[in-house]
């Protein structure tokens, strides 16, 4: 079946995150060793040793859509806005208008460079109005730390607290349920995006209404010699429920069918919030930002390409590299994220094209293997939970 | 965990045959699917094509990965397991038996000497 060699590394390459490449120093997390004694089949993934899947992919998307899964997300990194000026920073830092969040809820956002390039998609936190966390991806922390750095201006201080948090995501309609039984917060009264500050092993952690795959849920931050306590209590609480530890692969899979993009792959430095469809997430009616000039001018005048959803129509599995054609056979683009979907039981996608193809119900093609196989542009999300 | 068969021969792609007269039947181990993991899509070539031995003679997807087959030997396709098409996961659930993939007339048996017994088979997947 396959070169031997190649066999090992299949999970991980054919995951296609663009920082997968194996690198010599693998940083871990609080909870690798409790993932390796629960059979988690580790790959390199941003520059950590994570889980891909523990007993089965389909297993654990299913979990996290009926029952709850949980994610070690503690590769993400955290970076602290201290002072006064931190919201008239944040303000000229992200495209979004952070001036409209409370102490206790969230925003997500993101950092684009002078030409409007998305330097990084992010959630930030306001704590209290001196006081924010900024929540960025795995891979791009320490760029986004410098990027923020150099850029201060006025009573702010910068910290980077990545390895100050482990971060663990219980994700799915018991999620609540299942935490009530560890927390003694009203977990209920915690708003979608809102968080509550709470404390665990006597250090400080954060309840956070937020997650990546659809489903109802919760990211809890804490601090990182407390993250396997917490992982143990939650299997246990969750055992009646059915909860399953859920690895990279699932969480993949839950976010493409949630429509929700993978910074690195759905967008990066070359694509501006308006060719990725984050036009909802940037606020021009608040002051100057980085990158205004032009996201306001492709606001008004459009892009040439967008990013599309596709499902497949003929037999056949999008998966990212793939070549997207129109139906004369030309190229078009190419699948940025791409995956068959565990609770749709079909191939989804997603990938750049030319705008007027970016709508839904255009008839595209993508090229496997040598053979165009139907597809048919949609509006995300592929799936939707119901409330 | 499925048992693999002592009259099975292997090969390093991880291909199984079982051999009938001069008809052989193939199909990817218990330690492939599981590599696989969740197998939603299987390609498999028509009635009446040949390949020779190492050929790609199909494709396997799982939910996240894609990956070839490799002919362990050459022939010509005389029947094709179908019900692979509309049930892909039975190759997670009985790999060695009712998720065979093709029957092949051989075009050179000798070429069955070549690939692996049980027992050599089942060392080369010990890590």
């Amino acid at each position: 079946m396959l070169a031997s060699a190649a066999f090992a590394e299949i999970e991980a390459v054919e995951l296609v995150f663009v920082w997968s490449a194996p690198v010599s120093e693998s940083l871990k997390t609080p909870l690798h060793d409790w993932h390796v004694a629960r059979g988690g089949k580790m790959v390199d993934f941003a520059g950590w040793r994570m889980p891909v899947q523990y007993g089965g992919l389909v297993d654990e998307h299913t979990a996290v859509r009926e029952r709850a899964g949980l994610f070690d997300v503690s590769h993400m990194g955290e970076i602290r806005l201290r002072g006064a000026s931190a919201l008239a920073n944040i303000q000229r830092l992200t495209v979004n208008d952070a001036s409209t969040i409370e102490d206790g809820q969230a925003q997500y956002t993101a950092m684009v460079n002078d030409d409007g390039g998305i330097i990084d998609d992010l959630l930030v936190y306001r704590v209290a109005s001196d006081d924010y966390l900024l929540v960025v991806n795995a891979g791009t922390t320490g760029k986004d730390y410098a990027w923020i750095v150099d850029r201060l201006d006025g009573e702010v201080e910068a910290t980077n607290e990545s390895g100050d948090w482990a971060q663990i995501a219980l994700q799915g309609p018991k999620a609540a349920d299942v935490l009530s039984e560890i927390f003694d917060e009203d977990l209920g009264s915690i708003a979608y995006y809102r968080f509550a500050l709470s404390s665990y092993g006597d250090s400080p952690a954060i309840l956070s209404r937020t997650g990546y795959t659809g489903e109802d849920g919760f990211e809890i931050y804490l601090a990182p010699e407390h993250a396997p306590s917490l992982a143990d209590q939650i299997m246990t609480a969750g055992e009646p429920h059915g909860v399953l530890p859920a690895g990279l692969g699932a969480r993949d899979t839950l976010r493409l069918e949630a429509g929700m993009m993978l910074y690195g792959s759905d967008m990066d430095e070359s694509r501006t919030p308006i060719e990725a469809k984050l036009g909802w997430i940037v606020k021009l009616d608040k002051d100057d930002f980085i990158g205004r000039g032009v996201l306001q001018q492709q606001k008004a005048d459009g892009t040439d390409e967008r990013i599309v959803a596709f499902k497949a129509v003929g037999r056949g599995i999008p998966r990212p590299g793939y070549p997207l054609l129109d139906a004369a056979g030309e190229k078009i683009g190419e699948v940025t994220s791409g995956t068959f979907s565990p609770t749709l039981r079909e191939g989804i996608g997603m990938g750049y094209v030319s705008s007027p193809l970016a709508v839904p119900d255009q008839e595209i093609f993508i090229e496997m293997r040598g053979k165009a196989i139907e597809a048919v542009t949609v509006k995300p999300p592929f799936y939707r939970r119901q409330r | 965990m499925a048992d693999y068969p002592d009259s099975y021969k292997y090969s390093a792609e991880h291909e199984w045959v079982a051999l009938d007269g001069e008809i052989g039947t193939i199909g990817i181990t218990d330690h492939a699917q599981a590599e696989l993991g969740d197998v939603v899509f299987v390609e498999l070539p028509e009635v009446g094509s040949t390949f020779d031995q190492n050929a790609v003679f199909g494709t396997i997807e799982s939910v996240k990965a894609v990956s070839d087959l490799y002919a362990p030997i050459s022939g010509e396709v005389v029947e094709v397991n179908d019900d692979l098409v509309d049930r892909p996961e039975t190759v997670n659930e009985d790999p060695h038996e009712a998720a065979w993939m093709v029957k092949v007339k051989l075009s050179d048996a000798s070429q069955l000497d070549g690939l692996m017994d049980v027992s050599t088979y089942q060392g080369s997947i010990q890590e």
